[in-house]
């Protein structure tokens, strides 16, 4: 349903030009719900913003092709693009706090976007406001809809927030880390809700994240990013039980163990992420990569098998060596 | 497998060798971000060359022009283009009665702008009249600045009773409009004088014009002053110095402070612009430089009563000021755009 | 809510009466101040004097005097002049009121329109020449004494151009009322009107461009964009409601402060006998009652501009309302 292929998003700044987004391609398929990963600075946000065609900077360069339902976005009219915006793909962003105009109620906001594609009346689209926040879970949605947000809890706008974005049956959802301003009992809710939605409103979800629990509990696919670039791709499955990429292990060596021994230090990757401004040659990862040898010193190109693709160039005979003695250094730390 | 394990050595020298971008103090930060603005730079360029300009007045006017702009000339000639020309005309306006100061010679040797209604030489006038206009605008912003960063710390950090006891004050003099404040103490000092106690100040004097116009907006910084430091006094970094048992002068000096200067500076080019005009209309107004000193307002005043004969008069100041007070203005822009941490560049993080 | 209605009420009398103990110490009590040989004229005798003294009650102690003049302004009314004997205070003050209520009135209108409209413009068209041109057109305007823009304003219509085609409908200096000449009084106002307007309107310009460069910074703007608004839409209908709030705040304090009489510099420049320039003249002639009555009439007006404010903020702001 939505396919991108090689997108590269860079800006221009005083110091040259910073390559955000180097050459992301993936696929987002109907109902299901890909997970991305990386840290801040990986250019997972700026790839979904060009897909909704969010980014305003005149100093912005986009390249690539963004094709969904067999259209491309890439060039496309702001005219054009708006009616995509809200009505086919839709977009949640991190902070509830401050997501939504303070000085109308939540109902008028929903309203205003159902408005705006929907050729209906204004009883119509209060009534469909309403609608949206009872399949949210906001209690008591007729007097909430003339609730202003500063009256909501943290929570409760963001599912406000969700309501508003689901308002026009977007087939497409993109949730960037909609969970992380949020405590953890709300963002088990917040998660659950999303995953309830996309049963009952059949949209596909692109889930941002930082945060690799997140992924396991919701993701069918995932991704991961670093440095504006993809190094790992596949089903959850792939991911959690056959991880490629030493990035993508190093991630998964960080989450605390909920059981075996207690460790006496928490798992860092080594290293820092490299400045956009001057990424190194070749591998991304490579100077922080423990496994890494001549090879890298190109740039190793996405592939794989059966749908679990990594840009790596271990061999798969390196790599299972690689992750017995991971298995060891776990054993040894704790 | 030795191939493909990279050694801690490695790892240590690839960080080393990757660029990280040197570490610039705040005001480092600000004063390159000012310097970018090329606007702001011409425009304090503008401001300099315009002070210069008035503080040569004295050497102009005794070696270029030749003449005492402070005396009446009423019967004095001149030589223009070779010909001696009286400085007063015969009016031809009117009944032909009276006289008509002479206009522009457009010639810098003499009467650059023309004469005054007493003959004098405007544009010798007009650099006298700038130093005083920009005198007293710098001098009443120092005050200004001065008493209103003192109390806004003070009622700002100290909180309470005296926290509560200037605010009122603040309230009642700020409750009075600005200008019939400036009038009311101006008519009244002016045409006294102060004289309290050891306090003498006969009532020709500037620094009465200075002290009223220096006083009158000190609520007007005061408060922002006071808010910032409300605000300071919560953050977590004075929160961790108090907890860490810092002393309050330490607190006030190294931590809250600094924060302040900033809003100052920003408030500086502002307020010497507010400051000129007030003084200007005061000056205007007849109760704000008092004669024989001039400055651009009073020259605008005398300009008056020849306004639609010899324009240039009440022109060349009132064209002065707003090249003044544009130029402090685009300055004081500048100034806030570079103190303002906000307008850095945003790279959104992905 | 009736507590706190009342709580507002006594504040803004405290406020009134404040500011008239300020003015009347300033003008009273001031060292050097002696009412009595202003009235007298100088070289007067002694026994002058002394009768003057007596004649006006200089001679009781100052609060009495206070309370006295209070009396005679709000209470029975027949406060006179010290200047003009006779002439009653009250009456002269209302009579003048509405000369200034026309200025200010047009006025506003005229800056609140084009305000809005160059601010609108100016963020909508951000970066542009335009945006630039207008931002400094309104600095321009900003940075002019407003009474020397009504002299060159004067020297245009009134003598320069005044025989051409473009001026020559402008009448001579002075305030013609509206309801014996509505045209008169149009013609007579449209330069002053402009001359009060553009100091405001360059001002205003720039606060809500800014106003509204920031609010497109915030995040709401982005979701609004997320969902597919236009931009006018979300300039107008987000953005400008958002710094609304700042600007309706400025208006009615300087629209306050300007039917209280702080235009008298356009008053006095283009002869109009308002608020502003009998202030002036008060003051210039030390004419203590007039002066007590003019600044009273400006602070009542200060202080419900205040209030009125603060009212309409509520009515903005939703998130004031609940707090």
């Amino acid at each position: 349903m939505l396919q991108v292929r090689d997108l590269r998003v860079s800006f221009r700044t005083e110091h040259g030009p910073v390559r955000a987004v180097d050459g992301v391609s993936f696929d987002v398929a109907e109902r299901e719900i890909l997970g991305v990963v990386g840290e801040s600075g990986s250019g997972k946000t700026i790839s979904l913003l060009s897909v909704m065609g969010l980014i305003n900077d005149p100093n912005a360069v986009i390249e690539g092709s963004i094709v969904y339902k067999g259209r491309e976005l890439l060039g496309l009219s702001p005219r054009e693009l708006r009616q995509v915006r809200g009505k086919e793909i839709a977009m949640i962003f991190q902070d509830p706090m401050t997501a939504l105009t303070p000085v109308y109620t939540i109902g008028w906001q929903i309203a205003e976007q159902v408005l705006t594609h929907n050729a209906v009346s204004k009883r119509a689209a209060r009534d469909r406001a309403v609608e949206l926040l009872t399949a949210v879970g906001i209690p008591n949605p007729e007097a909430s809809v003339d609730r202003y947000p500063h009256q909501l809890s943290g929570g409760m706008r963001q599912r406000a927030v969700i309501a508003m974005a689901l308002s026009c049956n977007p087939s497409l959802l993109i949730a960037d880390e909609p969970t992380t301003a949020l405590d953890v009992t709300v963002q088990a809710q917040i998660l659950e809700l999303i995953q309830k939605l996309r049963r009952d409103f059949g949209s596909a979800i692109v889930l941002i994240t930082h945060d690799m629990g997140v992924v396991a509990e919701t993701a069918d696919r995932v991704m991961v990013m670093y440095a504006g670039r993809v190094v790992e791709r596949g089903t959850k499955r792939d991911l959690f039980k056959a991880p490629r990429h030493p990035y993508t292990w190093g991630l998964l060596d960080s989450i605390p163990p909920l059981d075996g021994p207690r460790p006496r230090r928490l798992k860092s990757i080594a290293g820092m992420p490299p400045s956009l401004l001057a990424l190194p040659k070749g591998c991304a990862f490579g100077p922080r990569c423990r496994y890494r040898f001549d090879k890298c010193g190109e740039r190793p190109g996405l592939g794989g098998s059966h749908g679990h693709d990594v840009a790596c160039f271990l061999s798969p005979d390196a790599r299972a060596a690689a992750w017995s003695g991971r298995l060891l250094d776990t054993k040894a730390v704790s | 497998m030795t191939d493909q394990t990279a050694s801690a050595v490695d790892l240590v020298a690839e960080e080393a060798s990757s660029p990280l971008p040197a570490a610039r103090g705040p005001w480092v930060t600000a004063l390159r971000k000012l310097r970018s603005d090329r606007a702001a730079m011409a425009a304090l360029l503008l401001f300099v060359v315009i002070v210069g300009l008035c503080m040569l007045a004295p050497l102009y006017a005794t070696y270029v022009a030749k003449t005492d702009p402070f005396r009446s000339n009423l019967t004095g000639k001149i030589m223009v283009d070779g010909k001696r020309v009286p400085v007063m005309e015969s009016s031809t306006e009117g009944l032909g009665l009276g006289f008509t100061p002479m206009g522009p010679t457009w010639d810098f040797r003499a009467y650059f702008l023309g004469a005054d209604g007493q003959g004098r030489d405007v544009a010798a006038r007009l650099l006298y009249g700038g130093r005083n206009s920009l005198w007293i605008a710098g001098v009443s912003t120092v005050i200004c600045l001065g008493m209103a960063a003192l109390v806004g710390l003070v009622a700002g950090f100290f909180g309470g009773a005296i926290d509560w006891v200037l605010s009122r004050l603040l309230d009642v003099l700020w409750a009075f409009p600005v200008y019939l404040l400036a009038i009311s103490l101006s008519i009244v000092l002016i045409s006294h004088g102060i004289d309290i106690g050891p306090i003498s100040i006969n009532s020709g004097s500037l620094s009465l014009p200075i002290f009223i116009i220096g006083i009158i907006y000190v609520p007007y910084v005061a408060r922002p002053i006071r808010g910032q430091v409300l605000a300071l006094k919560e953050s977590e970094f004075v929160l961790a110095a108090i907890g860490l048992g810092v002393p309050s002068h330490r607190i006030l000096f190294r931590d809250i402070l600094p924060n302040v200067m900033a809003t100052l500076i920003v408030f500086v080019p502002l307020m010497m612009a507010i400051n000129m005009l007030t003084e200007s209309a005061l000056s205007f107004l007849s109760i704000g430089v008092q004669p024989p000193d001039a400055s651009w307002g009073t020259i605008i005043q005398d300009g008056q009563e020849q306004l639609y004969t010899r324009p240039m008069v009440a022109l060349a100041p009132g064209i002065a000021i707003v090249i003044t007070v544009l130029a402090l203005n685009i300055l004081g822009d500048g100034v806030r755009d570079a103190l303002d941490p906000r307008s850095k560049l945003r790279i959104r993080s992905a | 809510m009736l507590g706190a209605i009342v709580k507002r009420l006594g504040q803004m009398l405290f406020v009134m009466v404040g500011i008239s103990v300020l003015v009347f110490l300033i003008f009273f009590a001031t060292p050097g101040a002696d009412p009595a040989s202003r009235i007298a004229g100088r070289n007067a005798s002694p026994e002058t004097l002394a009768a003057v003294r007596k004649d006006f009650g200089f001679d009781r102690p100052l609060p009495v005097q206070y309370a006295l003049m209070m009396e005679r302004l709000f209470i029975t009314q027949d406060l006179t002049s010290f200047v003009n004997r006779g002439w009653k205070v009250v009456p002269a003050v209302i009579d003048v009121a509405p000369v200034t209520l026309s200025l200010v009135v047009g006025g506003a209108v005229l800056w609140v329109i084009g305000g809005v409209i160059i601010g609108l413009v100016a963020a909508a068209t951000r970066g542009s020449v335009l945006d630039r041109t207008l931002m400094m057109l309104g600095l321009i305007g900003v940075s002019m004494p407003v009474y020397w823009l009504g002299e060159v304003m004067n020297l245009i219509t009134q003598s320069r151009f005044h025989d051409s085609w473009f001026f020559a409908w402008v009448p001579p200096l002075g305030y013609k009322p509206l309801t014996s000449d509505p045209v008169g009084w149009f013609l007579t106002l449209v330069i002053p009107w402009i001359t009060l307007a553009t100091l405001y309107m360059g001002l205003y310009g720039r606060v809500l461009r800014a106003n509204l460069v920031e609010a497109g910074q915030e995040d709401y703007i982005r979701t609004a964009r997320a969902k597919g608004l236009s931009e006018t839409r979300i300039l107008v209908r987000h953005a400008l409601r958002t710094s609304l709030i700042t600007i309706v705040t400025l208006f009615g304090l300087d629209f306050g402060a300007l039917v209280g009489g702080a235009a008298l510099l356009t008053e006095v420049v283009f002869g109009l006998q308002g608020i502003g320039k009998l202030t002036y003249d008060a003051l210039r002639s030390l004419d203590l009652p007039v002066i007590m009555a003019t600044v009273m009439y400006a602070s009542f007006f200060v202080v419900v501009a205040n209030a009125a404010v603060d009212l309409v903020y509520v009515v903005l702001d939703p998130r004031i309302r609940t707090a």
